[in-house]
């Protein structure tokens, strides 16, 4: 605080208040649009914002699937939501396993073509799977990937993101830890192992949360390579329950998938947020 | 690469054993694709798999003959113009506010980086929630206001529609980047200028915006190429590039084409298009990043 100005600080507080308002009034218009039976939000012009008794109901609805009073027949979210984690789950972890193997042989080795392939890493790092859709949806049915948990994570473990903070933060870890570790006898993997990885647990749980939010929020991938409802993700599922028009459509439900397709990651990014701001910020640097 | 380490290990095979997963997945699904893209480009399928004949640069001159296209890259300009220019002014105020507070900073946080957390076809089914012409909470506002709203038949709403909701998404982002570049602005420097008699206003042009640029030009690029990229999710869930083709960008009209018009070497094309811009914004980025260094 540089100077007592009263008004200055009302003034912050209110446009902060007024931002989080605004960030958050979606997200409360799901909450409330749960809590109604699909006939009170088709009928309601608009919906009414009172919050209703219906949240278990919807809940129960979108989770377990089946026969509505509507006569549609619903996909359960309950499985989506498994195809969901373990996808998030393989996307960061295994991001973050090679990443952290090949940043060390690029830092710690010289071999012939070193510079070759930091680059072709290296190239990777701005290109998102949205450019290159077809011809990798190409490559994956070759591969006969279609409707894998394979085909589903692997081509987007594809990008240099990590590898580069990996790299930057070893640079930084003092050369005299090396040699103490060799004077002591210690191999390469053992060095790694036991003075590296402990090293780099911060960066680990920052991109860990990058990754799964990445893994998890994916769309259009999944919208490709998968053609069974049973390896839908929920991203992807929570679409499919929208009708043509509004009134076909069970917006209780939809929103009710909405709100469980939120928790997950908001509980990783809420959980780790400390770690999650510091690597956002320096991963970028 | 100029940074090396002194101190290096030796081995023959390790270091090729440890750099050997990223390469196989870089190069199956990323660089056969990307040749598959650059050779699809140049041939024309008959579209039933029975053989392609080489059209050279055909593909591409009809996709600059082409005004969907051409429209295409209009539309998706607007739109990255609109997201990056919205998204940047309301984060960057929003930071200000809170890099000026003392109390409640850590809870102000919290709730601004919940949008990062939601999937963009989520927070796109959301907004349409909240729009639908009939039932929706904020159109039915707007209706009240004289505003017409139907964003199905009138393509200014529609874009306004997928405008505000790619900047909802990606003010988290914004707003961290930007307060932790205002936090490192030297204290001393607002002190002295404070001392001098300069007024928030004033300390805020002067000193703490000329000293944020280089975030606000990694932002710039950052949020281009999110509103080029990022946001098919958000377009496919509210407005499915309607109404017409107004809301086709570029990625939602490579995907419309490569899958449901199946016109192979028009979406090859491209992708190729994509790929040059995407490796022009990064070439940009990294000359800036190095002069940064030396700065």
């Amino acid at each position: 605080m540089i100077e007592n100005r009263p008004a200055a600080a009302v003034l912050s507080h209110l446009t902060l208040v007024l931002g989080v308002l605004i960030v958050a009034f979606p997200v409360l218009v799901a909450l409330v649009g749960a809590t109604q039976t699909a006939e009170q939000i088709a009928q309601g012009n608009p919906m009414s914002m009172v919050p209703g008794d219906q949240l278990g109901n919807s809940l129960r609805q979108a989770l377990l699937g089946g026969k509505t009073i509507y006569g549609n027949t619903l996909p359960p979210v309950a499985p989506m939501l498994w195809v969901s984690l373990v996808s998030a789950l393989v996307i960061a972890v295994g991001k973050i396993a090679i990443s952290l193997l090949s940043a060390f042989a690029i830092v710690y080795f010289r071999f012939p073509l070193r510079g070759l392939i930091f680059w072709m890493i290296f190239i990777t790092l701005m290109l998102p799977v949205e450019v290159r859709i077809l011809p990798t949806y190409e490559v994956v049915s070759q591969l006969g990937m279609i409707d894998t948990y394979a085909g589903l994570t692997i081509p987007l473990i594809a990008s240099a993101t990590a590898t580069f903070l990996f790299r930057q933060f070893f640079l930084t870890v003092p050369d005299e830890l090396v040699e103490a570790a060799r004077i002591d006898g210690a191999g390469p993997l053992k060095f790694f192992k036991d003075v590296l990885l402990p090293l780099s647990a911060t960066s680990i749980a920052a991109l860990f949360v990058i990754q799964f939010i990445y893994g998890w929020n994916q769309y259009l991938w999944p919208l490709l390579v998968t053609t069974r409802e049973d390896m839908y993700p929920i991203v992807m599922g929570i679409r499919r329950l929208i009708a043509g028009s509004d009134a076909a459509t069970e917006w209780n439900v939809v929103m009710a998938t909405a709100l469980l397709a939120m928790v997950p990651p908001a509980l990783v990014v809420i959980g780790m947020q400390r770690w999650f701001v510091k690597g956002l910020v320096d991963s970028e640097k | 690469m100029a940074a090396e380490k002194r101190v290096v290990f030796r081995s023959r095979w390790l270091p090729w054993a440890l750099v050997a997963p990223q390469m196989v997945v870089v190069l199956v699904f990323f660089f056969w694709p990307a040749g598959q893209a650059l050779l699809e480009s140049v041939y024309e399928s008959d579209g039933f798999g029975a053989g392609s004949t080489f059209v050279g640069l055909a593909n591409f001159e009809r996709l600059f003959a082409d005004e969907t296209y051409l429209a295409s890259f209009q539309t998706t300009a607007v739109f990255s113009v609109l997201v990056a220019g919205l998204g940047l002014s309301v984060s960057l105020w929003l930071a200000v506010m809170a890099d000026r507070i003392v109390r409640g900073a850590l809870a102000y946080r919290t709730a601004l980086i919940l949008p990062y957390a939601v999937a963009p076809a989520v927070v796109g089914v959301l907004w349409i929630f909240m729009f639908a012409p009939s039932m929706g909470v904020v159109s039915h506002l707007l209706q009240r206001a004289g505003v017409d709203w139907n964003h199905l038949l009138n393509s200014t709403h529609a874009m306004a529609l997928i405008v505000g909701a790619a900047v909802w998404k990606q003010i988290s982002y914004n707003f961290l980047f930007f307060l932790a570049g205002l936090q490192s602005v030297p204290r001393s420097l607002i002190e002295a200028s404070a001392i001098d008699g300069a007024g928030p206003w004033r300390r805020f042009w002067t000193i703490q915006f000329p000293l944020l640029a280089p975030t606000t030009f990694f932002l710039l690029v950052i949020n281009i190429v999110y509103a080029f990229f990022d946001t098919f999710a958000i377009v496919d869930a509210t407005t499915s590039g309607g109404p017409g083709k107004d809301t086709a960008i570029l990625v939602y009209k490579v995907y419309q084409d490569g899958f449901k018009s199946m016109d192979l070497g028009g979406s090859a094309a491209q992708s190729v298009v994509l790929m040059a811009i995407v490796i022009v914004l990064t070439v940009v980025q990294f000359r800036f990043v190095e002069r940064r260094v030396h700065y």
